[in-house]
């Protein structure tokens, strides 16, 4: 069963790699091809995780190589068979989807390449979650990571594209050397790249090297995950990309950097460290979450405004994780695993809004070829479906009941809420604030969506794209409508999504918790602490408010007989209502970025020429606004500069003469015998 | 499920006329008659009967607010006991989950008002986001300190267990700071003032009445009386959660019928604090509510921190 769905899958994704670099020129036979086996691939994904998720114990295979150290040995794991899964799930719907999106890229960009690096950037991605060897794991993450520069620099031809890109590279590859650290740090205790040797090494890590590897796996894992201060490329790169691969690299890449951090800390390391280590991540989880959700808020490009959500979104995974961490060093079992369940229900709810929410974003920029929310409104007229998908991954990531995104937020609240147990008073205190952190990256992210979606969607077109938009193909509603769905899903029926979670932490914290945290027979979800404590129920909620829409609508009718309605414009204070009266993005999040203008630092620049007959007319009125990129300036232009600098010094030793350089390997090959001898 | 109809049917009759008693309380204080408490109830059914006008403009997200928003508010008051203590659907959601229930209508709402394209609409939605966004944090974090002595943040064991006074430990700093933060964000959450003014037309000063601006008919009596839920729902949450005694501990007639009747005077003693705080306050400017909502803040805050040290 496990190795016909691998077979599949490895089938999919090969067949995808190879056949559409043999169409050459014929666009529509390449895009068919790529994604129609982008498409059988995940299905064999879908089965491979499904299985591993069922299996009692996990499967491995292992292949030796012809180079030292490298072993290709993948295991699947209930942990690794979950992101198997997500990657699966969401590389499907974009696959459909993707069918129609690259149509408008025909005759402008090789389609063969896009589609061919698509299937290889899905095959990296199960193969990173499945490595079950240091060295194999670091060959595919580095895959994982070319596969989707190549993808972010698609459109080749624009400057800014490629500054993103570039970027992405750097920072992607800084993370991959602090994840090498990780690593040789296990290598040197247990003497082999092996995964189990890792779990179990030779001899025990000392605590400086320990405190050393838990370090360089967050800056490391962080850095591909977007956590603050690491976020700064993310914005960068995700809208840079087309916007099927946007709604992988947010949905799903990222993930992997979830899952490597709980790979290290809860596998490797086995669940043992010091209370600092969850607070620590808890602390960076709530910087992200609230910084995230704030850079958002400012943004006026639909798809950095998703790209900073998602550095939201992580933060709020790592709250669930941090606080499960810091239960583990307590030694609270049960309650890690409630964190971390939290955390991994959340990763998975994100994947699929945040996959969602981007191909939404990528219909309406081919509808109306621009990103900039201030030309769209209206929209929702033009285009009802996507307007209707965008809806549910707004209301799901604002986490309003009863979507998934509140299911898993409630969790995390529960998990952090619960530190009353703990016996330090600090602790005590710090999850409760991270709560509270919580609640107000919550209702900033409903903010956020309400002014995505109002000024998108709602009122008149702002402007002629606006206009002359029009609904995207079947194709791409499909791959949208699929993810909608499994979105409704997540949120109805937490009560499959728990034990299939609870898979996965029980051999991590060594407690099976699902039949403590579903009562009613699956119906609610009561934290560990039974009923008594608090318990929610989206199916019943949602039946609530099923139930109590008709009535209204049929005590409304009782009440004042059948609806007469008049149909008319909108009062303007005497004019006719333009567009250019309507309410706009920038004045919409106007009062929180001026109480929050701390953190902001905005710089308004208003420029205001009169007619020379009269100061009482205005000729012309500019408006600019800056938010201080904070990061940037005080954090990485003095890191760049820095290095500018040094590179600059070391020019002298670069003279470009191939004898000089024979010299310095010269040099350096007595240096290294002298030092070893 | 007697129960859980019993239950709708009293907060619906009764919402409006805590509505039309901090009017009455304040014409009393201006030296006027006003209208009588029965007044919201006749422009509810008025407004039933009247014919809507909805905007060329709107979609049908205008046209589902009202509805989308009164049973998400609806569905919230279900899970506060009102008159007895252990609420039938309590299962189906705790404290969180009310909040998250308002802010459902909320999101909705903020949408309405941008529907429209008017500027005022637009003005509103924007105003309401920060607004919300102030009072949410102060709200958990103070349900929170108030849960922690019941161990639960479960609406109905709290107000259980703090009705029976069994297993609490309470002290009074961090319970009357909670109680002081929670007033404070109810009278953000309900847009009374001093944060926005319910009986205001200036459109340049409202914030509630401005989302609402181009409702008509029976979706403006929906949304009324939405509001009037929500503004019942945190009078009892500020009665029930704090001082819940006299509320019935047991589903037996006798007892639910003098849990009704003190409910109903706890209530509209708030409500009459109400018109009263509304009467000596001035609205505060838009960017000074965030200094009086970062009070309530901190208040929770410090709730919370008591309640630990002064356990040791």
């Amino acid at each position: 069963m496990i190795q016909l769905a691998f077979l599949i899958g490895l089938t999919g994704y090969s067949l995808g790699i190879l056949l559409p670099l043999l169409a050459r020129r014929r666009p529509a036979i390449q895009n068919m091809t790529a994604h129609g086996a982008a498409l059988l691939g995940a299905v064999g994904g879908i089965g491979v995780g499904a299985a591993g998720l069922t299996a009692e114990v996990p499967y491995h295979v292992s292949l030796p190589s012809s180079l030292p150290l490298l072993n290709y040995s993948i295991r699947l794991d209930p942990l690794a068979a979950f992101f198997v899964l997500l990657i699966s799930l969401c590389g499907a719907a974009v696959a459909v989807y993707a069918l129609g999106y690259v149509r408008e890229f025909y005759g402008r960009y090789s389609i063969g390449a896009l589609g061919s690096l698509f299937n290889a950037f899905l095959l990296s991605m199960t193969l990173v979650v499945l490595a079950d060897d240091g060295f194999f794991f670091l060959l595919v993450w580095e895959l994982m990571s070319l596969a989707s520069y190549f993808l972010v620099v698609t459109e080749h031809d624009k400057a800014d594209v490629r500054h993103a890109g570039f970027f992405y590279l750097i920072m992607t590859h800084v993370g991959t050397a602090f994840i090498l650290v990780t690593f040789l740090v296990f290598f040197d205790a247990s003497g082999s790249f092996s995964f189990e040797a890792f779990r179990h090494p030779a001899r025990p890590l000392p605590e400086g090297m320990r405190t050393l590897a838990f370090l360089m796996a967050l800056i490391g894992f962080g850095a591909k995950a977007g956590i603050v201060p690491l976020h700064v490329w993310l914005p960068y790169a995700h809208p840079a990309a087309p916007s099927h691969v946007s709604s992988l690299l947010s949905g799903v890449m990222i993930k992997t950097a979830i899952y490597g951090l709980v790979r290290v800390y809860f596998d490797f390391f086995g669940g043992a460290f010091p209370w600092w280590w969850g607070f620590i991540v808890l602390t960076v989880g709530a910087l992200s979450a609230l910084l995230g959700v704030m850079y958002a808020l400012m943004e006026h490009d639909l798809k950095s405004l998703l790209a900073y959500h998602s550095v939201e979104n992580i933060g709020i995974i790592l709250l669930g994780i941090g606080a499960g961490m810091i239960f583990q060093s307590y030694g609270l079992a049960s309650l890690a695993a409630l964190g971390l369940l939290a955390g991994l229900y959340h990763t998975i709810n994100h994947a699929v809004f945040k996959g969602l929410l981007f191909m939404g974003a990528g219909a309406l920029l081919s509808a109306t070829h621009t990103r900039n929310m201030e030309e769209y409104g209206g929209l929702i007229r033009k285009m009802p479906w996507t307007a209707f998908f965008f809806l549910i991954g707004s209301v799901s990531i604002s986490a309003l009941p009863p979507s998934n995104g509140f299911v898993s937020e409630w969790l995390i609240f529960q998990s952090l809420f619960l530190s009353f147990q703990i016996p330090d008073i600090l602790m005590k205190i710090m999850l409760p604030i991270g709560a509270s952190m919580l609640a107000l990256t919550g209702v900033l992210a409903l903010a956020c969506f309400a002014k995505a979606f109002g000024i998108s969607f709602l009122a008149m077109p702002r402007s002629r794209h606006a206009k002359e938009a029009r609904e995207v193909s079947p194709a791409m509603r499909l791959g949208m409508g699929g993810m909608a769905l499994l979105c409704v899903a997540l949120g109805l029926a937490p009560m499959l999504v728990v034990p299939a979670i609870d898979r996965i932490t029980a051999p991590l914290t060594g407690v099976s918790i699902a039949g403590d945290l579903l009562s009613k027979g699956g119906l609610a979800l009561t934290p560990v602490m039974g009923e008594e404590f608090s318990s929610v129920s989206t199916p019943t909620l949602g039946v609530l408010l099923a139930v109590i829409t008709p009535v209204a609508l049929l005590g409304s009718v009782i009440l004042g007989g059948t609806l007469r309605k008049r149909i008319y414009k909108t009062w303007g204070c005497g004019l006719n209502l333009t567009s250019r009266m309507e309410y706009t993005a920038i004045a919409f999040v106007q009062p929180i970025k001026r109480v929050f203008s701390t953190i902001y630092q905005p710089t308004v620049k208003l420029e205001t020429e009169f007619l020379q007959e009269s100061r009482y007319f205005t000729k012309h009125r500019s408006f600019e606004v800056h938010i201080e990129p904070v990061f940037q300036k005080y954090l990485y232009d003095p890191v760049v500069t820095f290095t500018l600098a040094i590179a600059d010094r070391l020019r002298v030793i670069q003279a470009g003469s191939l004898h000089l350089y024979l010299t310095y390997i010269f040099i350096t090959l007595v240096l290294l015998l002298l030092i070893t001898g | 499920m007697t129960l859980v109809i019993l239950q709708t049917v009293v907060l619906l009759a009764v919402s409006p006329f805590i509505v039309g008693l901090i009017r009455k309380v304040k014409a009393t204080l201006q030296c006027r008659r006003g209208a009588s408490t029965a007044q919201p109830y006749y422009d509810l059914f008025k407004l039933f009967q009247k014919d809507v006008v909805v905007s060329s403009n709107a979609s049908w997200i205008f046209t589902a607010t009202p509805y989308i928003l009164f049973a998400s508010t609806l569905a919230a008051s279900l899970l506060v006991p009102l008159f007895v203590s252990k609420v039938p659907l309590s299962f189906a959601g705790d404290i969180i989950t009310v909040v998250y229930l308002l802010a459902l209508g909320t999101f909705f709402l903020i949408l309405a008002g941008l529907d429209t394209g008017s500027a005022f609409g637009g003005m509103g939605s924007s105003r309401e986001a920060i607004v919300a966004s102030l009072t949410e944090p102060a709200m958990i974090l103070s349900i929170f300190a108030v849960g922690l002595t019941a161990g639960s943040t479960n609406l109905s064991t709290i107000v259980h267990k703090t009705a029976l006074l069994e297993g609490i430990v309470t002290d009074p700093p961090p319970h009357l700071m909670a109680l002081a933060a929670l007033f404070i964000v109810t009278l953000a959450e309900t847009g009374r003032v001093p944060v926005d003014n319910p009986a205001t037309h200036l459109e340049l000063t409202m914030i509630h009445e401005a989302m609402v601006l181009e409702y008509s008919g029976r979706y403006l009596a929906l949304i009324e009386w939405a509001s009037a839920l929500k503004l019942l729902l945190f009078l009892t949450l500020l009665s029930n959660v704090f001082a819940p005694w006299g509320i019935a501990t047991a589903p037996d007639p006798i007892w639910m019928t003098l849990g009704l009747a003190v409910w109903l005077i706890k209530v509209s003693g708030l409500a009459v604090l109400v018109g009263v705080i509304e009467s000596m306050f001035a609205k505060l400017r838009l960017f000074r509510v965030t200094d009086l909502l970062g009070v309530a803040f901190i208040l929770s805050l410090l709730a919370l921190i008591f309640f630990y040290t002064l356990r040791g």
